[in-house]
């Protein structure tokens, strides 16, 4: 057990040798001028290869920004310290060939809105043959991987879908060829941000069934950004919760789920509609999520926390562990929550 | 029971076989429901179930091709006609919509878009008109500082409470909330939840969720209807349709709701079934 008092705290890295990607202790930042403030604070995390790990926020917390870092990906004029490694290469200080192979190679995007990922103007076919002929694979062959990821994410025909654009499938089809495409370099990462948000919950399901398959055949890693707890819930191995620019828990799914250390995470739980027929009403969070830059020197979650003190909004709590979870909470270890 | 078969004897919303097509898309086909006084009514389905325009046809903002509408024995399918009339039909249902960065006029002040409203429909005073405003955005969770502010300047749960607001300062009989919670973040659903809960047991306003999202309508809702294409394919109390559906597409509904240790593989084999 490590001391509460000490100053610096265990980083929470994974096992050596064994990250696929970690992200370490990353800070962003806007620069200069009157949209000068900060993103990110020293933000850790890690994915294991065929591990799928969820990223869990509300709006400002960071999280697009900082799984978007995994692809070289930062907000125009940024300036980031810290590194994201992945398979021990940081991707902040790839040069522009190294990280179009990294893309191209390693690690793979899909976003929200599937009509925004794909030009409206092209055909499916060449979508998802670009970057694999980018590469150097001969036009047959690529074509012939499209066919065949096509077949996997369930479209139906899928040679007559190489010939279509993008207008002619719904939202939920469209999806599922971004996910093919995202695909198609076998990356060793996969990171989705809110890729089912904009779906249906019919075709939400169908999409992370598809995808969830596909991940666990190839032994991808995945990073599941959402706004959902009970969707990370569904889909990830470990969860990690954040607010306001920093991680302030991090667990596997069952422990963080019945052992919610950080009185935001069990706000997040409480807050939650559910199906099931004897949870009880929703319980609302008062004020409004912040982002780093409005919130308090101290905890972010301060001024929305009922079991603030006023040491809270002043001293930054770092990640300590508590059990096995990992929690930045001043008074995680005096069971305020049980 | 006080004979309610006959639409114009009985009161509350009484929706008897609306339909809409859009060319030669039908919609809405049949749709028929019940939204007794200070009831509490879901209408869930995804996205082109016809949720929406169904919607809007009971607020007036589309004409059925058939079927009938009645709010408390009044028929609101026929047009009204001159300014009293079309005040008095709007006064009756009114409407919030999914997103409060697109419903409120950017350039009018959270005071002064409710002060319109009762300008419209009152014959008040200035000193009137400012205690009700004061009074509205109180009922709402919001103060002077808001009441003085532009939309852009709010925050999107703080713009969907003055929508709220905007649409109690009618004071409609029925309150439809087409998707009112699903653009906010979670913690500020639940705020808002509470708030339309806190309204409803305070004024007896009926509500009416158009929603897509089952357990937001679990604990709104008293009863529910599942669309389907334009057409009702389970109606009953909420708690027995989400409990005990007996129409498949409800059950595939229910099934697609993420929680832990779901298996959306089974999804895809319910939906070829349903």
């Amino acid at each position: 057990m490590t001391s509460a008092l000490s100053k610096t705290p265990p980083a929470p890295t994974p096992p050596p040798g064994t990250a696929l990607l970690e992200i370490d202790r990353l800070s962003v930042r806007l620069p200069a001028g009157r949209a000068a403030r900060p993103i990110l604070d020293e933000v850790s995390l890690h994915v294991a290869p065929g591990e799928t790990v969820g990223l869990v926020g509300e709006s400002g917390s960071g999280k697009s920004v900082a799984c978007r870092t995994v692809l070289g990906l930062l907000p125009e004029g940024s300036r980031a310290e810290g590194q994201v490694r992945v398979r021990g290469r940081d991707v902040l200080t790839l040069d522009r060939a190294a990280l179009r192979e990294h893309r191209s190679r390693r690690a793979a995007m899909v976003f929200q809105d599937p009509r925004a990922s794909i030009n409206p103007l092209h055909r499916i076919g060449e979508f998802l043959t670009e970057g694999l002929r980018a590469a150097g694979t001969p036009a047959d062959q690529a074509a012939a991987t499209a066919v065949r990821l096509l077949d996997a994410v369930g479209i139906r025909d899928p040679h007559g879908a190489l010939r279509r654009r993008p207008h002619e499938f719904s939202g939920g089809m469209l999806q599922r060829v971004v996910i093919a495409a995202a695909l198609a370099g076998e990356p060793e990462l996969l990171v989705a941000d809110e890729p089912t948000t904009a779906l249906d919950v019919t075709t939400q399901a169908e999409v992370i069934a598809v995808l969830t398959r596909l991940q666990a055949e190839r032994g991808t890693g995945l990073l599941f950004v959402t706004h959902d707890l009970e969707l990370a819930a569904a889909v990830s191995d470990r969860i990690y919760v954040m607010y306001a620019g920093r991680i302030v828990e991090t667990g596997t799914t069952d422990e963080l789920f019945a052992h919610p250390r950080h009185p935001y995470t069990a706000g997040l739980l409480a807050c939650t509609p559910r199906i099931d027929p004897d949870a009880p009403p929703p319980r609302p969070i008062p004020g409004r999520p912040l982002s780093l830059a409005e919130a308090a020197p101290g905890c972010g979650f301060a001024a929305r926390c009922a079991f603030a003190e006023d040491r809270c909004s002043v001293e930054r709590p770092d990640l300590r562990p508590y059990g096995d979870t990992l929690a930045a909470c001043l008074r995680a270890d005096e069971g305020i929550l049980s | 029971m006080s004979g309610s078969s006959g639409s114009s004897g009985s009161t509350g919303l009484v929706v008897q076989g609306l339909c809409k097509a859009f060319g030669a898309r039908t919609v809405v086909d049949g749709v028929s429901f019940r939204l007794p006084p200070g009831g509490s009514l879901g209408v869930v389905g995804e996205s082109g179930c016809g949720k929406t325009t169904t919607a809007r046809m009971l607020v007036g903002l589309e004409r059925p091709d058939a079927g009938t509408v009645h709010l408390d024995g009044a028929d609101r399918s026929v047009r009204p006609s001159g300014r009293a009339g079309r005040l008095a039909h709007a006064r009756g249902v009114q409407l919030v919509f999914q997103d409060p960065y697109l419903s409120l006029d950017p350039r009018i002040t959270v005071g002064g878009c409710l002060d319109e409203v009762l300008r419209l429909h009152f014959g008040w005073d200035r000193e009137r008109r400012r205690r009700r405003v004061a009074e509205l955005l109180d009922q709402v969770g919001l103060g002077e500082r808001e009441a003085a502010a532009l939309p852009r300047r709010l925050s999107g749960g703080q713009r969907q409470r003055v929508a709220i607001a905007r649409a109690l300062a009618a004071e409609p009989r029925v309150l439809i909330l087409d998707e009112a919670v699903a653009a906010l973040d979670v913690s500020i659903q639940a705020q808002i939840l509470d708030l339309l809960a806190g309204i409803r047991r305070a004024s007896g306003i009926a509500f009416l969720f158009v929603s897509h999202d089952l357990a937001v309508v679990r604990h709104l809702t008293d009863e529910v209807v599942v669309l389907r294409d334009g057409r009702v394919v389970e109606a009953g109390p909420t708690p027995r349709v989400l409990t005990a559906p007996r129409h498949p597409y409800t059950r595939l509904l229910l099934d697609s709701v993420p929680r832990r240790g779901w298996d959306p593989g089974r999804i895809a084999e319910g939906r070829a079934s349903a």
